[in-house]
């Protein structure tokens, strides 16, 4: 086992749950490639080979817009995830070095009233380049375990 | 003095321009709606015609709360029952969807055809001559609640009662040719989810027939200085009120004046850093952007550019609704068309740059009117009309609603 590289994908995995739990959502696009992809989906629609996303970016790009949009436009009431993220399990390494990696999460939501709750349990299935700049994700798909969403999904998964 | 529902249940003397709070808490009211408007003369939407691809095939849907089963026998013909045993009242079907040339009761192995007909009793002679049933029972008067079906360009729909007039002319002409503008051609569908909305189930049809809130409460195209393309519309009531369209003109038939608008903006410190997400086609070419059509009680069919979903209710209690979302394109597709609509599809749903506040908005009204039930809604923007308008700057279609809304009710 290659403890370094796991180290990384789990330092990764750590800084990027931190960055969208402390409602710094400006750098989360940072996490990604140029030409990243993001993609919010359910397990069911994977199944059935559905290529439908509730959120689905192909850019920091766009990442960066639903941020703005969040930002500035959409209107949602004051809220906080925390993310739990388990260990990494590394499938696949790439020609140059991209690793895909799997790692299972769940995520609690705080809304601005107290009111705390499961909101998402999952997977990421993620296809991670390592560079000078550090770990980044090439793609990163969020594979919802159910195909219901409480009444909005605002902050990124 | 304070109210109870009670002594609140009337409607106000004002008529349509008001709406009473206590419809959005009353439990009587949530009873008797599933009996006279989801299971009474109404057509309500059952499923895609693409979601039971072959023969023997199977899927759950509802009517109303009531779950139901819509099959595609061997033959290839259509049915829908209430998905619950003539024996015990289990649920028949468990699965979402599948496959079986008959259903199975799990509890007591009773079977019934694709049709809902029971055909078989376990043990009904007993076993060795004793137990089993009397000769003179017929379980069979106890089936399932068997539905009729009507289906338009791929949608399917269903009603339990004799009274229901034709779907098409339930639906009259005007939603009739708008369903058919979007639905066109054979479906491909490209996946789905649901959100549950904090809220009574009418509150999202109000939402969804009130085009009055679109440039109000959804700020992105104006955050984004993307609305001035797309202003000319207006809206579509039913005769019965109860369906609608509401439409707006998108002036960008080639996507590149979105994109030169969006880089224009975008210079001026706002608009979108990657406007290809508006990229669109003008795949109806008639030049609507926006084309969203609700058929009483709970459906709708929305075309956004070239994002296309029907939506299901499915009314869970007094303050509990799901939304569901069927995301589609046509077979006739080609890759750059369904990505298209993929990336469109970032629009709408639990997380659309237009949608995400419908899913809290309804949950907003329930919150604050369950105290106030002899309080009342003002529904007064176009006047007190529950007519078509070449605007969008009214309340006509909510009125609508609840013209049709009342006639069942005999409120």
């Amino acid at each position: 086992m290659n403890i370094e590289l796991h180290l990384k994908i789990q330092n990764l995995n750590a800084r990027y749950a931190q960055a969208i739990d402390d409602n710094r959502l400006e750098a989360w696009p940072d996490f990604f490639t140029e030409n990243g992809r993001y993609r919010v989906t359910t397990a069911e629609n994977v199944e059935r080979s559905l290529p439908l996303g509730m959120i689905y970016a192909t850019s920091r790009a766009m990442l960066r817009d639903r941020v703005r949009s969040l930002r500035d436009a959409n209107v949602y009431e004051a809220q906080r995830y925390r993310h739990v993220i388990g260990p990494a399990l590394i499938e696949a390494t790439e020609e140059g070095g991209t690793v895909a990696a799997q790692t299972s999460f769940i995520i609690a939501r705080i809304m601005h009233t107290g009111e705390t709750t499961l909101f998402a349990t999952g997977r990421y299935q993620d296809r991670i380049v390592f560079d000078d700049g550090g770990a980044r994700f090439a793609e990163k798909t969020v594979i919802l375990d159910s195909r219901l969403i409480d009444t909005l999904l605002a902050l990124p998964l | 003095m304070t109210t109870t529902i009670a002594e609140a249940k009337h409607w106000p003397p004002e008529g349509l321009t008001r709406v009473p709070y206590w419809l959005y808490s009353d439990r009587d009211t949530y009873d008797e709606e599933q009996t006279r408007i989801f299971q009474g003369p109404t057509w309500n939407f059952l499923c895609l015609e693409a979601e039971l691809q072959g023969p023997s095939t199977y899927r759950r849907a509802t009517l109303g709360a009531m779950p139901v089963v819509v099959t595609r026998d061997a033959a290839g013909e259509l049915h829908a029952f209430e998905n619950r045993c003539a024996h015990r009242g289990s649920l028949l079907v468990l699965n979402d969807s599948g496959s079986a040339r008959d259903i199975v009761c799990v509890y007591h192995n009773w079977s019934y055809d694709l049709s809902g007909n029971l055909t078989g009793v376990a043990f009904r002679k007993g076993l060795g001559g004793k137990g089993g049933m009397p000769a003179q029972c017929r379980p069979e008067q106890h089936g399932p609640r068997q539905l009729r079906i009507a289906t338009l360009n791929g949608l399917v729909f269903g009603t339990l009662s004799r009274d229901t007039p034709s779907l098409e002319h339930y639906l009259g002409p005007d939603i009739v040719s708008r369903i058919r503008r979007v639905m066109r051609a054979p479906v491909k569908l490209l996946g789905g989810y649901s959100q549950t909305l904090p809220s009574n189930w009418k509150l999202y049809m109000e939402n969804v027939k009130d085009s009055y809130h679109a440039s109000l409460l959804h700020t992105f195209f104006t955050t984004f200085r993307l609305n001035r393309l797309s202003q000319k519309g207006g809206i579509v009531v039913s005769e019965s009120g109860g369906h609608h369209v509401s439409y707006s003109l998108a002036a960008d038939t080639g996507g590149r004046e979105y994109e030169q608008a969006g880089m224009r903006a975008a210079q001026e410190g706002f608009g979108l850093e990657a406007p290809q997400l508006l990229e669109a086609v003008d795949e109806f070419g008639d030049g609507v952007g926006l084309q969203i059509l609700s058929v009483f009680p709970t459906f709708v069919l929305q075309q956004t550019r070239n994002s296309l979903a029907v939506r299901r209710l499915v009314p869970q209690g007094l303050e509990k609704t799901e939304l569901a979302w069927t995301c589609f394109g046509f077979t006739s597709d080609d890759e750059a068309m369904t990505e298209r609509r993929l990336r469109q599809a970032n629009l709408i749903g639990p997380a659309g740059y237009i949608s995400m506040e419908d899913g809290a908005a309804p949950g907003f009204v329930q919150r604050a009117v369950g105290t106030a039930p002899d309080l009342v809604s003002v529904v007064e923007m176009g006047g007190a009309s529950v007519a078509s308008e070449d605007n969008r700057v009214t309340e006509a279609a909510v009125r609508g609603f609840w013209k049709a809304y009342r006639g069942l009710m005999g409120l």
